[in-house]
């Protein structure tokens, strides 16, 4: 058809790329018949540019006739002005998106592309290579059905090879090809083909890979990518696409296993309809089929699954339905609606394998949000039990994990968790972990198993209560936590309301750093992870001495929001009272009462708050202490006269 | 989509729209105060369609916003009239008091024309009404850099876009937490609940769902002008001509148009597609990509979209 303003090209690329199914220009009635029935498969390629991955999928895109007459004047003209192909036209320019990899001709982000077969609509996710971007290359495997594993022909399997291939079986990817690329530069020499294929089948085994599908091709020439290449005629089984056009895709799998549903939201449009929304997530959901729901474990009766179009017969694995149920059972978002028989557990303690994704190491003890499926709940993980090499698959010891590192940790939630294991269900496995200061996605996580003491330790029931203690002691528990920098007057602020708060009767006690440091805590240093712990165990002592009705006082410098907001989840609500002791830097410098500033000013002290390690103010105290403007005395009595003002009985 | 769903395994479509829903839901739970961008053209269509479809019985949990240039075909206005009250959304149009006051149009002022009506205009209509997440139809196969923003794309309290500071994305769990300053100002998300669908793949929903769309899609006989290369339509001649100067001279001619936007800068193609099957089928035979009309993609070299972005546009 006429187009206005089109560039001249090469009249013979121009057939090649465009010699369209005659099916769309004849009857494309029949054309959108076939196109609708089609299935999709998501899949990744994993290697480096120089393995010739981008070029692979510039191929795929090209011979699938994607490219359009604009896109290719425009590749023609960037081949020859930055490409690497000589004359040639160099397919990764395609691919290639933002501006920095197209400088630095390298692929750092994880792009999608698009095309279509006659029988299936592929979506690619186009991963960098390199270890610094396991990141990127995990976050493509994560909705991949199959993934492409490139290998340079005249390289063989080398470490990169083993690295994508560990990361693909870890995110549970059971479709493998080994793609043996540049077979046109070792002259499609079957006896090398067939060396690295072997080579390639005993590392697969060592790690567990039961089956892969190995392929001798070149995304350059089009050797076995759409067509079966006369250069290779010993080679006997399918072409990349053909292959790509018939393996099984995940979504069927799921549709197998037993029916989840993890609710996304209540549909209340009015007091006679209510439904509850969301993505069935495995197997397949009827009219009549009796639920239950989880963690309360209630049972009802599906009655309708509806959509705008009217009523389904059933909603199965990958859709997104609303399910209406004939009992006015308690559901709400973050439940999972699953089959009555056989249902998933809940628990509050896993092990798990973490891929870090952030910057920020991991620090053990400190509070993440964790998100898996429509649950979000607060998680503390712990010092990992070993980091994977993900070049040797060795197990190393750590301490933490660091950015693109893989290990094996156990973590805790403040909620039991709806939950499968991840080989069982990806959706009920899978999670993330988010930093509760920046939001940053911080790491994946993959569900192993539950720690068997989640679920046979109970809490040991006591007959006299909480309430029994306070009771007794005429007085409301309460942590008073003060925070602020070192030489602040928390201290001394926190002595002055102890004081005050005895002389009229109440029961307290108060906890500041000397007293705990030397003895609960004095395994401790001042690292970040350390400093982290310590506070852990100090709001630990102070929820217990609640529990014993006391009134808690704590006096620690505690820097970190995530951390006083970890303690804060502890308490009883209502019962933690922040109390910030703020002092400039400059003034608690000029007072330097122990004299710690000066040493960490030469450095002789690490990770002293203020100078080489943040202080992260509160950002709503129930109380804020300006000691600039206001003495010690007057903040302590301000304090208690609010308090017993707040609540009477104390 | 079929009501009868026999078969265990989905076709693409049915798992994109099922995609596309989970994502407006998952917006809906964990925004504070979301909305809809509606350009009125073939892409909005489909998204308003899957969230009538997301939240049925209900009507869709919020509003549809309207970045006005004031420039948009007579067509567009009126379909997207007709639409809103269909849906029983609530309409929200908006339309940059400066732009307006300097008779910014994309005769004099070239780029300037989108930066004032579009970027600016956006930028502005978040911030009044206290926007935190907006759907946008933009699709992972219109261009480049697109194709590696993710769904979920994070934009600073002034609206910018940074591609290397982008959160990963992983299964289909979206991180929706924002970083919010007290007394406002902080982050939004633009949301792209259609990234994974491709230009073939809309126009196969509408035609299976019947999701109206502007006339203008199909071919007709309309006035059209030529100007600085390419055809255009003459939608409203009198202020053509107020702003060219002159009369610009105007041909009867079957044309329709690919893709739509303001009607001096859309270019039309000549075209007997009068059916949707008729337009698919061009569609697949064409040899240019749908942008192609477009002149927003080619300034600053090949990096045109990712520095807009940049810049806040969506």
């Amino acid at each position: 058809m006429p187009e206005t303003d089109l560039p001249e090209t090469d009249p013979i690329a121009t057939d090649v790329i465009y010699q369209t199914e005659a099916l769309i220009a004849e009857d494309i009635d029949a054309y959108l018949e076939q196109h609708q029935h089609k299935t999709m498969l998501r899949f990744i390629t994993c290697g480096s540019v120089d393995d010739g991955k981008s070029t692979l999928i510039g191929r795929l895109l090209y011979d699938s006739k994607m490219i359009f007459e604009d896109q290719l004047a425009a590749l023609e003209s960037d081949s020859k002005k930055v490409g690497t192909q000589g004359q040639e036209i160099d397919f990764a320019l395609l691919v290639d998106g933002l501006a920095a990899e197209r400088e630095q001709g390298i692929t750092i982000d994880v792009a999608y592309r698009f095309f279509n077969t006659e029988k299936r609509k592929f979506i690619v996710a186009d991963c960098p290579g390199h270890e610094q971007y396991t990141r990127n290359m995990v976050t493509g495997a994560s909705t991949a059905d199959l993934a492409v594993i490139l290998i340079d022909a005249r390289k063989g399997v080398l470490v990169q090879t083993r690295r994508h291939s560990y990361l693909c079986h870890l995110i549970g990817i059971r479709n493998i090809v080994l793609a043996v690329n540049k077979m046109d530069l070792i002259d499609y020499d079957q006896a090398r083909y067939d060396a690295i294929v072997a080579d390639y089948a005993a590392f697969a085994r060592s790690i567990g890979i039961e089956s892969f599908t190995a392929m001798p091709i070149s995304g350059f020439k089009g050797d076995n990518i759409t067509a079966h290449s006369a250069n290779t005629p010993w080679y006997m089984g399918p072409t990349l696409v053909e292959h790509l056009e018939t393996v099984e895709v995940l979504s069927s799998i799921d549709a197998e296993k037993p029916f989840r549903m993890p609710v996304q939201w209540v549909n209340r449009p009015n007091l006679d309809f209510r439904g509850f929304s969301g993505l069935i997530a495995t197997g397949v959901v009827k009219p009549g089929d009796e639920i239950r729901v989880l963690p309360s474990g209630k049972t009802s009766k599906v009655t309708r699954v509806v959509t705008l179009d009217g009523d389904l017969d059933q909603g199965v694995a990958g859709q997104s339905v609303t399910v209406c149920l004939a009992d006015e059972v308690d559901c709400s978002r973050g439940d999972v609606i699953s089959f009555s028989d056989n249902p998933p557990q809940a628990a509050d303690q896993f092990e798990a394998t973490l891929v870090w994704l952030n910057d920020e190491a991991m620090l053990p003890g400190r509070a993440y949000w964790l998100k898996l499926a429509t649950q979000t709940v607060s998680a503390t993980v712990q010092q990992p039990k070993y980091v994977v090499n993900v070049n040797t698959m060795e197990h190393l010891a750590a301490k933490t994990l660091d950015l693109n590192a893989i290990g094996v940790a156990e973590l805790a939630t403040d909620k039991p968790l709806v939950f499968e294991s991840y080989a069982d269900n990806r959706t009920l496995g899978g999670f993330v972990l988010i930093d509760k200061m920046t939001n940053a996605t911080v790491a994946a996580g993959m569900l192993n198993f539950s720690l068997r003491r989640a679920q046979n330790v109970h809490w040991q029931a006591l007959d006299i209560s909480r309430e029994a203690h306070a009771t007794l002691k005429n007085q409301t528990p309460k942590v008073l936590w003060f925070t602020g920098l070192s030489g602040s007057g928390k201290s001394t602020i926190a002595n002055m309301v102890e004081k005050r708060l005895h002389a009229v009767g109440k029961h307290t006690f108060l906890l500041d750093g000397d007293n705990v440091r030397h003895g609960l805590n004095k395994d401790l240093g001042f690292t970040e992870a350390d400093r982290i712990e310590n506070i852990r165990r100090v709001g630990e002592v102070a929820r217990l001495m609640t529990d014993a009705g006391l009134i808690v006082l704590t006096a620690f410098i505690s820097p970190f929001q995530a951390e006083r907001e970890m303690v804060c989840s502890l308490m009883v609500p209502g019962e933690f009272v922040e109390i910030f002791v703020d002092t400039p830097l400059d003034v608690a410098e000029a007072r330097d009462v122990k004299g710690l500033y000066k040493k960490a000013r030469s450095g002789q002290l690490k990770n002293f708050t203020g100078i080489d390690s943040p202080y992260e103010a509160p950002e709503n105290p129930e109380f804020r202490v300006d000691t600039t403007r206001e003495t010690p005395e007057a903040a302590a009595e301000r304090i208690v006269n609010a308090l017993l003002g707040w609540a009477p009985q104390i | 989509m079929s009501k009868m769903v026999h078969r265990q395994t989905l076709t693409h479509l049915e798992r994109l729209e099922s995609e596309a829903i989970h994502i407006m839901r998952e917006v809906v739970a964990e925004a504070t105060n979301p909305v809809m961008l509606y350009s009125v053209g073939k892409d909005s269509a489909v998204m308003l369609h899957l969230a009538r479809k997301a939240f049925y019985p209900s009507p869709p949990p919020f509003p549809l916003l309207h970045v006005d240039t004031t420039w948009k075909f007579q067509a567009m206005y009126e379909l997207r009239n007709k639409m809103a009250a269909e849906s029983g959304m609530e309409l929200l149009v908006y339309q940059n008091a400066e732009a307006a006051e300097k008779g910014i149009n994309p005769f004099d002022h070239g780029s300037l024309h989108t930066d004032m009506w579009k970027t600016e205009g956006l930028k502005q209509a978040l911030d009044k009404h206290g926007f935190d997440a907006a759907f946008g139809g933009a699709r992972r196969d219109e261009e480049k850099s697109r194709a590696k923003e993710r769904i979920f794309s994070f934009r600073t309290a002034s609206h910018g876009w940074d591609p290397k500071n982008q959160r990963p994305e992983l299964w289909n769990l979206y991180n929706a937490r924002k970083n919010t300053k007290v007394g406002g100002g902080g982050e939004s998300i633009r949301v792209f609940p259609i990234s994974n669908w491709t230009e073939l793949d809309i126009w196969q929903y509408i035609h299976l769902n019947d999701v109206p769309i502007v006339p203008l899609y199909f071919a007709d006989e309309r006035p059209t002008y030529q100007w600085e290369g390419q055809l255009f339509m003459a939608d409203d001649i009198p202020r053509l001509e107020k702003v060219l100067g002159y009369r610009p001279e105007i041909t009867m001619k079957s044309v329709r148009f690919r893709t739509l936007g303001c009607f001096p800068l859309t270019g039309a193609v000549e075209s007997t597609a009068k059916t949707l099957p008729e337009v698919i089928q061009e569609t697949l035979l064409t040899t240019t990509s749908e942008r192609q009309g477009r002149v927003i993609d080619k300034d600053a070299g090949g990096a045109g979209m990712e520095v807009k972005k940049q810049q806040g546009y969506f």
